[in-house]
């Protein structure tokens, strides 16, 4: 559960008004082959916030990600069971649309997977995929969303040339774009830096700072400082629950269980 | 390093070498036997003109009807199986990626089809032809041919798209795309330079079969005009001027396997060219 700073003292207390919740998940069981992934997971996630979600590898860090988009529709051996509400829809409801209940949510992968196409093309797939034809519309938002995420100055010129020639920092800011570019709610990161450089991970972390006042940022990581520096809440997971959550200076500072304070105490 | 140690690596490496000196030397004794005999009697007359007195014994003219003829053939053929062979490709890496047993058991069934001889499909193909009431035509042999190369094609593709990583299709579709959307504008695009080559490989087996036309689209001294009239294949003519006592006929065969050889070679090594570099 959820809370805001100022309920530090009341953590059964969930949603105060300053903690809408975007994403609300609700007793969710992943099964693969008979292992049990997640278990048995509720949880709030509130609108423009960051939410980390912290814990070692192989703890369902990603597959709850996976969940929140349905991409575990692509993974044969994957079955979802329980319910994830978005603005109060249940994504697993069939009756629902899936394209547009991804359209609310930008993919951010551990390696940034260009399509292949221009520059140009990547950013404009999905805004095309909206159902815009309008050229001038659509060479606008290209702009707009790479000057958003700070390669407009360095692609301008390169527009139309393929994106796989781009370094990959590059290729990861424009895969940040490209899910920008459907104009989503959330973002949905999984170890967003993982394949980066210092350099160019520390501007997707600046990008998303500058983000969380018009985005909500759900972010998968393992690395401790990196979850200090964005966090605004931590769920903490450990081999498919969440072992603790709340606000991230609450998390940090004043860890209840034991294997989270190990963690915070080797992560270090 | 061991005594032992040190000469069971110069063993096996020379074994290596050995064994990959025999296939080298095979490959160029072949293109040498065929280049031998074959390369002399090409002329421009060999290339441009169809035989004169007939494909058997007359000894003037030239073997345009069997170029032309496998041309046409090899390419209708390899038209008819991409368009079959792309939607079942796809359909394959798109949809029944979620049915693993299904798609394990289409992949063996192609398998098996790549490995029928071809002049099975001839059979098969004269068979048809014959329920049908068509007689020996251009059109029978495509449809024949396309027959034998779609598996080969939906397998080579299938291959291509196996290695489209999973975070591509990820990415597509958490954009929004339909499995539709992802087939076409994405998995399509990325495997184009390996489609290049599977269609290639396609037209290599196509263009040089012999018994898979044996049946179906004849022999001819003309060049078609049209899908029902017959029309000769190179292998075709490799296989019948050959048998002929007349030197002239018999030379004119050595050139039709100089074009055939020189087209497949040129096909591989444009195949190999166009593989994807990463």
């Amino acid at each position: 559960m959820l809370s805001t700073i100022e309920s530090i003292h009341q953590r059964d207390v969930t949603v105060v008004p300053a903690n809408i919740p975007i994403v609300e998940i609700d007793k969710l069981n992943v099964y693969s082959k008979g292992a049990h992934l997640i278990k048995n997971v509720s949880t709030i996630i509130p609108k423009n916030k960051i939410t980390v979600l912290l814990g070692p590898s192989g703890c369902g860090k990603t597959t709850l990600l996976k969940c929140l988009n349905r991409l575990t529709d692509l993974y044969p051996d994957l079955k979802v069971k329980g319910s994830i509400c978005i603005d109060g829809e249940n994504i697993f409801d069939p009756r629902k649309d899936i394209t547009s209940i991804r359209q609310k949510m930008g993919l951010l992968l551990q390696r940034p997977y260009p399509l292949p196409m221009s520059i140009y093309d990547n950013i404009a797939y999905g805004i095309k995929l909206k159902g815009i034809r309008n050229k001038k519309i659509i060479s606008e938002k290209v702009e707009k969303h790479l000057r958003e995420v700070a390669l407009w100055d360095e692609v301008k010129d390169r527009l139309k040339t393929s994106a796989q020639r781009l370094s990959i920092g590059q290729q990861q800011r424009l895969c940040l774009a490209r899910g920008l570019a459907v104009e989503p709610e959330i973002i949905l990161a999984d170890e967003p830096s993982s394949a980066l450089d210092p350099i160019s991970s520390r501007v997707i972390e600046e990008e998303f700072i500058r983000l969380k006042s018009n985005y909500t940022i759900i972010l998968v990581t393992h690395i401790l400082r990196q979850a200090k520096r964005l966090a605004d809440n931590v769920i903490f997971m450990y081999y498919g629950e969440i072992v603790e959550s709340g606000p991230a200076e609450e998390i940090f500072e004043n860890p209840q269980s034991e294997i989270l304070k190990e963690y915070l105490r080797i992560g270090h | 390093m061991t005594f032992r140690r040190k000469y069971e690596e110069k063993f096996f490496r020379g074994l290596c070498f050995l064994f990959t000196a025999i296939i080298v030397f095979a490959l160029v004794q072949i293109i040498w036997t065929i280049a031998q005999k074959g390369v002399p009697s090409l002329s421009w007359q060999i290339v441009s003109q169809e035989p004169k007195g007939g494909f058997y014994f007359g000894k003037e003219g030239g073997i345009l009807n069997a170029i032309a003829g496998s041309f046409y053939l090899a390419v209708s053929a390899t038209v008819l199986a991409f368009v079959i062979s792309l939607p079942v490709a796809l359909f394959m890496n798109i949809y029944l990626m979620k049915y693993q047993r299904i798609l394990m058991g289409i992949r063996f069934f192609l398998d098996v089809l790549w490995g029928v001889p071809s002049i099975v499909y001839g059979a098969f193909g004269f068979t048809l032809m014959m329920y049908l009431g068509y007689k020996n035509s251009l059109g029978a042999g495509v449809v024949t041919v396309a027959a034998m190369i779609t598996p080969i094609m939906i397998r080579a593709m299938d291959e291509v798209l196996k290695t489209i990583p999973i975070g591509l299709q990820e990415a597509s579709y958490a954009l929004g795309s339909t499995k539709t959307e992802t087939a076409y504008k994405i998995f399509f695009k990325e495997a184009l330079p390996g489609f290049a080559t599977a269609i290639l490989l396609a037209f290599g087996r196509g263009i040089g079969d012999a018994a898979a036309v044996l049946f179906t689209a004849g022999y001819t001294d003309y060049v078609p005009h049209s899908f029902s009239q017959p029309t000769a294949t190179l292998p075709l003519a490799i296989f019948f001027q050959l048998s002929s006592p007349i030197e002239e006929v018999q030379n004119r065969a050595y050139a039709a396997a100089v074009i055939l050889t020189l087209i497949v070679l040129v096909l591989s090594v444009s195949a190999r060219m166009l593989k994807p570099k990463k």
